[in-house]
Order: C-alpha cells, then structure tokens, then sequence
C-alpha cells in the first residue's frame, strides 16, 4: 500500500463511522449540530495523529504485556491536553462537547489504530493513516451533524435556511441520530458496490 | 525495526514507569502553558454575563462579591453592581436542581427592590429544542408574549410559577419541566438576595 493510500483509504474505504462503525458512541452524542460534529471530528483527528505518531516511534520499545496500558497512557496524555487547549481558547464548544472530550481516551478508533496500525508500521505512514482517519471521521461527524441540524432545526453551522418552527424535532435528539446514521450507512453502502 | 522488548518484570515496570513519567510531565506543561488564558476565559464569561443581566456600572462586581450557602455544596454567588457608588443592581448566579436533566445555573439580575432586570442562562442540560429555549423564552421581545417574561416584574409581587401551576408565567411550550426549574432558580435567587438586602439594611440603621 503507497503512503497516498494510507491517508485516502480513512474517508470513503475504510471510514471509520460508516464502514468500521468504531466510534459510534461519540458520533450519536455529539452530532446534534455541524459545528458540534465538526470540533469532535478534529479534536479525535488530532489525538490520532499524535498519538498514532508517537506509538510508532516507542512501540518497539514496549513488552507485549504491558502494551495496551502504555497505549492508553500515551493517547490520555494527548486527549488532556487538547481539552486543555479547548478550554482556553474554545470555551463555548468545549462546554457543547462536555464529557465527550475526555470520552476520547476509550473512543475504539484511536486505540484501534493504535494496535492495529501503528504499532506495526513507520512513522510516516502511521501518520498519513492518523491524519485520514481522523479527516474521515471529521467528514462524517460533520456530515451527520449538518443533516441532524438542517432536518431539525432548519440551519447548517448556525446559519438559518428555513423557519425552525418547521423543524423536525425529533432529529436533534437521539432517536435521530440512529435514523439519520443508518440512511448514511445504506447510501454510502451502495457507493461501494457500484 | 529493533528487537523486540521481552515482558521481563524489570522491562515492564521500567517501560510504563517511563511512559507515565514523559505523559505527567507533557501534561505538566501544558497545563500551565493554558493556565492563565483558561482563567481568563472563565472571567470574561462571568464578567460578560454580569454585564448582560445589569444596569451599566463602573465599579468592578467581582471585587464585592459575596457567597451565600444554601447546603454544603451548592451557593449563590452574588455581584454588586455600582455606579458611582449607588447600587444599581445585583447580579445573582443561582441554580436549581429540578431541570429535566440535571442542575440549571442562571445568572440573573436584580434591580434594588428584587425586580428582575435582565438574566442569562450560563449552563444546562436541557434538551435541545425544548429546554434549550429558556436562553430567550423568558425575555420576548414580542409584545404579544408579555405573559412569558419575566422582565420587569417582581418576584415578590407577581407569582413565579407556571400558569399551569397557578402561577403568572407561561412555561415553554412543551417543556413545562425546564421552565418550572427556571423559575425555580430565580424564586431561589430572588429569596436568598431579599434575605440579604434586609440583613444589610438592618446593619445600616443601626
């Protein structure tokens, strides 16, 4: 596989939402909005990178027995200081996102990448699968938020395109991110077979 | 690649000892890399709240802040608002624990005599949609909808409750919880900071 595929393979291939369903608990929490769907993303996005960057370099380093505890140490350090850094510079999203921040210690994708990819492969490459994974993530976050967003609310990323009054409400709660999530998952299904 | 490590226990305590000593002192770090910014942010919002639910002052609210507890854990924060040393308002963060998911926390301001100036939800839990329209419910600025303000109209004289209830209010259409917990919280801001006012009066004539 070229390092181009490790990066392009996260969005469509192998998103991690829609074709490894990881993740789903976030995804469901946290889409009721674009912008909402959109921080999520990148904030998973980051830690991925990092920690899929440095869980390369030391992973050689690590015994086999104690390798998920190193794991998780190495991607919590990362998730505490991007919910530092949100904190002081993105207050109003930080508070939208709540729990779900620290909620990304146990998020399947980061460890997932962690075991399966990059404690296997160099650097670069286990970057390029970080950087594509998170994107993809990021796309699909965003994508479920804007359609959650638009159908009950009647706005994409806070801009109003009809009167929320004719809002479905039921999509900005729960019941309609598994709606919306499962119509995504079919469609994107039949992109793949055709 | 190297070779790789055996799980020897000298290895595996020396390897997650390492690991755990890099992550604690990159957190270290960090954490007073945003410190101050983190601090700074919190104010500004405490400040631009203030701001919200009183009348314009000069004097520094934070400075002259009192606390008052109604259990152990949870107090009322209270924040004078001056000018030119007359009180022109109180700014009273108060809460309640009846909202529909979980603690509400309201910074409202109170004119002199306990009318309501202006408020400003600071954060719930609500749910979105329903709950979440006390952030301007309370506050219409369409006239037809005077029975669902709460601007103007004192605590002490008009009876804070739902009109389901009996009360003076209209609740948020189909969020009769939220809006119970709301005014529930400005009843409770509204008796603590009278409390207050007559002790202090008290105090001054004395």
């Amino acid at each position: 596989m070229s390092n181009l595929q490790h990066f392009t393979k996260g969005f469509i291939k192998e998103n991690p939402i829609f074709v490894l369903l990881l993740g789903m608990c976030p995804t469901l929490g946290v889409t009721s909005s674009a912008i909402n769907g959109l921080g999520m993303g990148l904030a998973t996005a980051f830690v991925l990178i990092m920690s899929n960057m440095v869980i390369s370099m030391v992973s050689s380093q690590i015994p086999d027995k104690v390798k998920i505890p190193s794991f998780i140490v190495i991607i919590a350090a990362f998730v505490t200081i991007i919910s530092f850094l949100m904190e002081a510079y993105t207050p109003t999203l930080f508070l939208q996102l709540g729990v779900f921040i620290p909620l990304i210690v146990v998020n399947c994708i980061v460890l997932g990448r962690a075991e399966a990819f990059a404690s296997k492969n160099k650097i670069i490459p286990s970057i390029l699968d970080g950087a594509g994974m998170g994107l993809g993530f990021s796309m699909a976050l965003t994508l479920l938020g804007s359609i959650r967003e638009f159908l009950g609310s009647g706005k994409i990323f806070g801009i109003s395109l009809f009167s929320d009054n004719y809002g479905m409400l039921i999509f900005v709660l729960a019941p309609g991110a598994f709606i919306a999530l499962g119509y995504l998952i079919a469609i994107i299904n039949r992109i793949k077979k055709a | 690649m190297a070779e790789k490590r055996e799980s020897t226990f000298i290895n595996m305590v020396l390897v997650l000892f390492v690991v755990t000593l890099v992550a604690s002192a990159a957190l270290a770090g960090v954490y007073e890399l945003t410190k101050e910014p983190i601090a700074a942010a919190k104010l500004a919002k405490k400040l631009n709240a203030i701001k919200e639910v009183v009348p314009a002052f000069d004097n520094n609210p934070s400075d002259e802040a009192y606390k008052v507890g109604i259990n152990e854990k949870d107090t009322l924060e209270f924040y004078p608002a001056k000018k030119d040393g007359k009180l022109v308002g109180t700014a009273v963060k108060t809460f309640t624990n009846k909202g529909f998911g979980g603690n509400v926390w309201i910074m409202v301001g109170f004119k002199p005599d306990g009318t309501v100036y202006n408020y400003s939800v600071l954060e719930h839990t609500e749910t979105p949609g329903l709950g979440t329209k006390m952030v301007s419910w309370f506050k219409p600025t369409d006239q037809a909808r005077e029975k669902s303000s709460i601007i103007n109209k004192n605590p002490g004289t008009t009876n804070f409750t739902v009109s389901k209830d009996g009360g003076d209010i209209d609740a948020i259409t189909a969020a009769t919880i939220s809006s119970r917990a709301f005014l529930d919280a400005i009843q409770t801001g509204y008796n603590e900071y009278m409390k207050n006012n007559q002790k202090k009066e008290e105090v001054s004539n004395e």
